[in-house]
């Protein structure tokens, strides 16, 4: 029993400790940053922003559900950057895919707004599916021809993605006659609310994806030669895998979960396109899956956490008149503690914690020199 | 030969563009190289960091700290300094001030970044993303903070006045005025474009910077100390962006907004891979970046006559802004012209053990 602990432990430390740190350089900010503002130095702010930021993401029943609710798209993308991950490749680009994820199924969701929801809600949803999988198969592919880093490529294509959303609303989307570019509403394709006021059927079937993610990793071939390419592509060239296949099927899958991300967000969420449509979940999905450590459970946990403290920021900021962008910050600050752990790990003594960051070091190592995939 | 190719419709479409784009030259030019600017110095500064063979991907970030330290600095120190303007630029103890604060914020940053990319031997990219989010967090929280009290910047610096008889010089005259009728900042770009290209290739610090950007060991094997150097570059680099950061703050505008970098961090990064690492090149693709989204304003606004009127103004205008996107993944891909990172690119050095 006490062994299951201390693995628990080696496990867990480093990430809870990066977030009671960050909740110390938090309030030494809020303090701070008053005193220096408003003049006057208040300790018990700190307290007042926390307590509003928790009873702001679960302090009522509708808060979980809205906690819940901005957690899922988190968890998609997060499960998205943990696959390629796994597979050694960086995907920057879940912004990218996440957007045009949310455009194909504004597109075919807005074709169906009046049919049946039973129809319209898996096509759409499967619409935002294939826009973003073709998103990441893009990068994919470039890397297994040309070599091309993937993490320049997904930069790039997230800047075109934002493009092309922008020319689509603009252009053949635009509504007749609104004040300003606006699709249609998506009606019937809408997701079906079953858990309060905005709790939809993305609570069921984005879970199901992390199960599906542990069970592809974990218990298929397939997952198996993922994790091999990640952690050494020498050694799964010389067990026969194809690591041009594997990168291409990695990037396209990572960019379909992104996808989904997207589709749940405009099906669940927003319902409609405007030109100023955009999503934080590109680089907080790179967060959760690093603070996850890229395994399922972990990143539940982890969008779980982030989806709280962006429900949280709204209340925090009318209770107590901490600005809302201070989540922005913890998060930033959980991650800066979380890479530089092997540091935070000398002053703390924890020579067994890992920081899960051990197979997710094949990307910047293959960044120099003109890169082949053989 | 050349009866076939004016056949085909689309060259004679593509003449007829260069013939519209060097007839808006002169007019378009100095704003072309007013929204380079941002681009070029955040290129710069990859050029910096990856030819010693750190990845900085949080250059944005780092601009964005940069000019919101700018900012807030003038804010604050204005009273302490006062307003009296000085001889050229517009300057005042102020924004000089406010200047150095700025490439000092962005220096910290980037010792940030050094720090885990050099001696924790983290993974660079994680290192340059949490930049980011860091400092478009604790940027838009500050400011959120700032905004409620609602306060006026120490304004801005201003352009060289050049006399008329120089911009007015037939036919090259508008070259003179997109380079000197400029302010500092701009104005600086250019000298320090062409010190960092002979720099790099023609001194023993050039040479030694991309030694260990290409082959650590080799480096030092002759007695160069790979990480000190890298931590220099890096700094240096930090300059640059901060340079970058306060243009968008201090030069082309006297307020900062939350996220006002809008990308050009990651477009910089864009000019750099097509200007194959080298500064003159890094400089041109922003050049030439800044003026594919200055190109879809101009058409709205002097539309090109005839055929190729009509052709451009049925692309939709966010066609220019993918484009340097898109010549990127083109370019990094291989198609035409490859463009190929250090060798010890985003590699930590690990010295060999003595023995």
């Amino acid at each position: 029993m006490s062994d299951r602990l201390s693995r628990a432990w080696t496990i867990l430390a480093l990430p809870l400790i990066s977030i009671v740190l960050s909740i110390l350089v938090g309030s030494i900010v809020i303090i701070a940053s008053e005193w220096l503002v408003a003049g006057e130095l208040k300790p018990g702010l700190a307290v007042d922003a926390y307590a509003a930021l928790v009873i702001g993401s679960v302090g009522s029943f509708q808060a979980i559900v809205d906690t819940l609710t901005n957690a899922m798209p988190l968890l998609l993308g997060g499960l998205a950057v943990g696959l390629a991950f796994k597979g050694g490749l960086f995907n920057i680009g879940a912004r990218g895919q996440f957007l045009m994820g949310a455009l194909g199924s504004v597109i075919v969701g807005t074709l169906l707004r009046e049919s049946p929801t039973i129809i319209a809600v898996p096509l759409a949803l499967a619409a935002g599916m294939l826009a973003g999988a073709a998103w990441g198969f893009i990068p994919g592919f470039l890397k297994a021809v040309s070599g091309a880093h993937e993490v320049v490529t997904t930069i790039m294509l997230n800047f075109v993605a934002a493009a092309i959303l922008a020319a689509a609303v603009n252009g053949p989307l635009n509504v007749e006659g609104s004040a300003s570019p606006i699709t249609l509403d998506v009606g019937n394709a809408a997701l079906p609310v079953i858990l309060g006021r905005t709790g939809t059927i993305a609570l069921i079937y984005a879970p199901l994806m992390a199960v599906l993610y542990g069970w592809l990793l974990f218990r298929t071939t397939r997952g198996f030669e993922i994790r091999i390419a990640g952690a050494s592509p020498d050694a799964a060239r010389y067990a026969g895998m194809s690591p041009r296949r594997l990168i291409i099927w990695t990037m396209s899958v990572s960019g379909m979960l992104a996808g989904m991300a997207g589709a749940t967000d405009l099906l669940g969420v927003t319902h409609q396109m405007s030109t100023t449509y955009d999503t934080t979940v590109g680089f907080d999905s790179i967060a959760v899956a690093l603070l996850g450590r890229n395994s399922p459970i972990g990143i539940v946990l982890a969008a779980l956490l982030f989806g709280a403290m962006n429900t949280g920021a709204g209340a925090m900021q009318i209770d107590a008149g901490v600005p809302a962008e201070l989540v922005g910050v913890l998060q930033a600050t959980i991650l800066l503690f979380l890479v530089a752990g092997p540091v935070v790990k000398r002053v703390f003594h924890l020579k067994d914690a890992r920081t899960g960051l051990e197979d997710a070091t094949a990307f910047t190592s293959t960044y120099g020199g003109e890169a082949t995939i053989r | 030969m050349d009866q076939f190719l004016y056949s085909l419709p689309l060259i004679g479409l593509v003449f007829e563009f260069i013939g519209y784009l060097i007839a808006i030259m002169p007019d378009i030019a100095p704003i072309m190289v007013k929204s380079a600017v941002p681009i070029a110095f955040a290129a710069l500064c990859g050029v910096m960091c990856e030819r010693s063979g750190v990845v900085n991907i949080g250059i944005e970030g780092t601009m964005l700290v940069a000019a919101f330290v700018g900012w807030t600095a003038g804010v604050y120190l204005e009273p302490v300094f006062g307003s009296e303007v000085g001889p050229v630029f517009g300057a005042t103890p102020t924004l000089v001030v406010a200047l150095l604060l700025a490439i000092l914020a962005a220096v910290i940053v980037s010792a940030v970044h050094a720090w885990l990319s050099i001696s924790v031997k983290a993974d660079q990219i994680i290192s340059g993303v949490i930049i980011n989010i860091a400092a478009l967090g604790m940027t838009g929280y500050l400011i959120s903070l700032l905004a409620t009290s609602s306060p006026t910047g120490a304004g801005q610096f201003t352009a060289l006045a050049v006399p008329e008889a120089v911009t007015e010089i037939p036919y090259v005259g508008w070259i003179f005025e997109s380079i000197f009728a400029q302010g500092p900042l701009t104005i600086s770009l250019f000298v320090i474009v062409i010190a960092f290209q002979i720099g790099l290739f023609r001194t023993r610090w050039g040479l030694r910077s991309r030694s260990v950007g290409e082959h650590p060991r080799a480096a030092e094997t002759v007695g160069i100390d790979v990480n000190r150097l890298r931590y220099r570059n890096v700094l240096a680099g930090g300059v640059l962006a901060g340079l970058g950061g306060a243009f968008l703050s201090m030069e082309a505008t006297s307020i900062f907004q939350q996220g006002m970098t809008g990308g050009r961090g990651f477009i910089g990064l864009a000019a750099m891979i097509v200007g194959r690492w080298t500064p003159l090149g890094a400089f041109g693709a922003a050049l030439l970046f800044a003026s594919s989204v200055g190109i879809s304003q101009s058409i709205l606004i002097l539309p090109p006559p005839g055929q190729l009127g009509e052709v451009l103004a049925a692309l939709p205008p966010q066609f220019f802004d993918a484009l340097p996107y898109l010549v990127t993944i083109i370019i990094l891909a291989g198609v035409v012209g490859k463009s190929i990172p250090p060798a010890a690119d985003g590699q930590p050095y690990e010295r060999e053990a003595a023995t």
